[in-house]
């Protein structure tokens, strides 16, 4: 048996002119939980969608389970759980119908009423789909992942159009897949929910990975500390770098935003507040922090996660 | 972060399977054929276009037809019903099902591909016995009395004709963007229904129409059961016509559905 669940390697797959993933690599090591993170158009559908086996690559190995995708597709359907983007539903089928359809097809599925009932489905249940709310209908999806029990699941984007409750139920909900021995592969461009849920992060960006390892290597690895606060765009920079000690940069990497690394200590913060009091500003949000994954991503791409 | 535990260990511990094909095959055909009857277009188009045209076709004197009327109009109302719902509606249902992606989601489940359409074939057959059922009362109500040597003849083109249609609702519905499968198979059904040989026999078509609807599969069908219904005897053309429809439809639908 593979020791990964899933195992890509130099994936490449186009539509048209469009190179949507470009020479991709990742792993996800049985029962882990995998963040595929970047903004819209970053090619993480398109890379699911070749670990589904609905689309076949140009170039590049993928094996799920140890399996090809795209030749062993019908061996594979039972074992792997898959929430598509945007749900996937007859828009007239009533919520515990679409449930119980898809718990036909697994040989051991979990109980349809009580997957309602924790995903919070219980009063909708006799609803149609086209009259769910977009959160209800991607807790629906979800639970058509799960139904079968299997034993790697990919949730492309699964807490999108959720609101902070359903979105925790959903976290919670993969943190006990991974603990009952589930691999997970899930999308998502909320940075907040990949250092929350992963084990391990791949950021990528026109295809290609730029970021690899868990979120504590990912916002350590070659930074310190760092400052940052907001005060009136385009202050000149020069007197503040001067009068920080030697190790420290300052930089304004977007407009009206500051940034301070090399080492913060309190004659750092100091030495800022006093800058700004000169230019009769006050620094605004001023706060000290390791980096997040958004300030990775902002460093490899020169890009917000969001754009 | 940390998580509160709410599930307990072993919840979702994987024991993943495939289902008993016959459960498969069944939950997805009930689900098609419930929503299909749930579906108010649908109905229109499969029940009260044909219950209507009966009706009026039976009662009002618009088109030369022999006595009894009824008798004659049966049968092309009955290959109406085919028409709509193993055709049009499948081909409508196919396309949007499609856009919303349910076939996909289909798919990504244990349920054979080729399960897939034969789920959605076998739920156009039950909709079209439901037809059947509706419109022969109907028909009886209104004095029909078909000839019961030509029953077995009518079920055997019943079958076929459906197979033929579905497999045209498949190639349209499941090749086409929903927005053009839309109009295009409603234009195909008014096209036929007026100059297909479904409503106008084709010994009154224009001459070259009328050869053109003996090969149609709505000429076909219903002069197929004008034969059997009226005269009691079996069609084996028109048989053969809806057989050669059916295998070529079904082969190139085969090669062109798309899952989205």
């Amino acid at each position: 048996m593979s020791p990964l669940a899933v195992q890509i390697c130099g994936l490449v797959r186009s539509f048209g002119a469009t190179r949507a993933v470009d020479g991709l690599d990742l792993e996800l090591p049985r029962e882990r939980v995998l963040a595929l993170l970047g903004p819209n158009g970053a090619g993480k559908t398109t890379t699911v969608e070749v670990c589904e086996g609905f689309l076949r690559p140009d170039a590049g190995t993928v094996r799920v389970l140890g399996r090809d995708p795209g030749t062993d597709a019908g061996a594979l359907r039972p074992r792997v759980g898959v929430m598509p983007q945007g749900g996937g539903a007859y828009p007239g089928v009533r919520a515990a119908e679409m449930l119980e359809l898809v718990a036909a097809c697994a040989a051991r599925p979990l109980p349809v009423g009580w997957l309602l009932d924790v995903l919070g489905l219980t009063s909708v249940s006799r609803v149609p789909y086209k009259r769910l709310s977009g959160g209800q209908q991607q807790r629906l999806a979800l639970a058509c992942a799960l139904v079968g029990r299997p034993e790697l699941v990919f949730l492309d984007e699964p807490t999108a159009g959720m609101d902070p409750q359903a979105r925790r139920l959903v976290w919670e909900l993969v943190t006990a897949l991974r603990a009952d021995g589930v691999s997970v592969l899930l999308t998502t461009h909320l940075m907040e929910e990949a250092e929350a849920l992963a084990d391990r992060v791949v950021i990528v960006d026109h295809g290609r990975v730029v970021a690899d390892g868990s979120p504590a290597e990912l916002t350590t690895a070659g930074a310190e500390q760092q400052l940052r606060f907001g005060a009136r765009p385009g202050m000149e920079l020069a007197p503040l770098v001067a009068a920080l000690p030697e190790h420290c940069r300052a930089s304004e990497p977007k407009p009206g935003s500051y940034l301070v690394e090399g080492g913060v200590d309190p004659q750092v913060v100091a030495t800022v507040t006093a800058w700004c009091a000169q230019h009769g500003v006050l620094a605004d949000d001023l706060r000290i922090a390791r980096r997040s994954l958004e300030d990775v991503f902002l460093d490899l791409t020169g890009r917000e996660l969001r754009s | 972060m940390t998580l509160s535990p709410r599930f307990a260990p072993g919840t979702f511990s994987p024991s993943p399977g495939r289902g008993p094909l016959p459960r498969m095959l069944l939950a997805q055909t009930r689900t098609e054929f419930v929503l299909t009857l749930r579906n108010g277009e649908q109905l229109l188009l499969t029940m009260l276009i044909p219950l209507g045209m009966l009706i009026g076709l039976t009662l009002l004197d618009v088109l030369p037809l022999a006595e009894p009327r009824v008798d004659h109009v049966t049968p092309r109302i009955l290959a109406l019903a085919v028409m709509s719902t193993a055709f049009t509606g499948q081909a409508i249902a196919l396309g949007f099902d499609r856009r919303y992606g349910v076939l996909k989601r289909l798919a990504a489940t244990a349920l054979p591909h080729w399960s897939l359409v034969t789920g959605r074939m076998l739920s156009v057959l039950g909709v079209v016995v439901v037809q059947l059922v509706v419109i022969g009362a109907v028909a009886a109500a209104l004095g029909w009395r078909p000839d019961p040597t030509g029953l077995v003849p009518a079920a055997m083109l019943v079958l076929v004709g459906t197979a033929a249609f579905g497999a045209l609702g498949l190639l349209l519905g499941g090749a086409l963007r929903a927005e053009v499968v839309l109009p295009l198979a409603n234009m195909v059904w008014l096209l036929l229904v007026v100059a297909g040989g479904i409503v106008l026999s084709v010994d009154i078509l224009p001459g070259p129409l009328a050869t053109l609807a003996v090969a149609l599969p709505s000429g076909a069908l219903a002069e197929g059961l004008t034969a059997a219904l009226v005269g009691g005897t079996a069609s084996w053309s028109a048989l053969a016509v809806l057989a050669a429809w059916a295998a070529a439809a079904g082969l190139l639908a085969a090669r062109t559905l798309r899952l989205s």
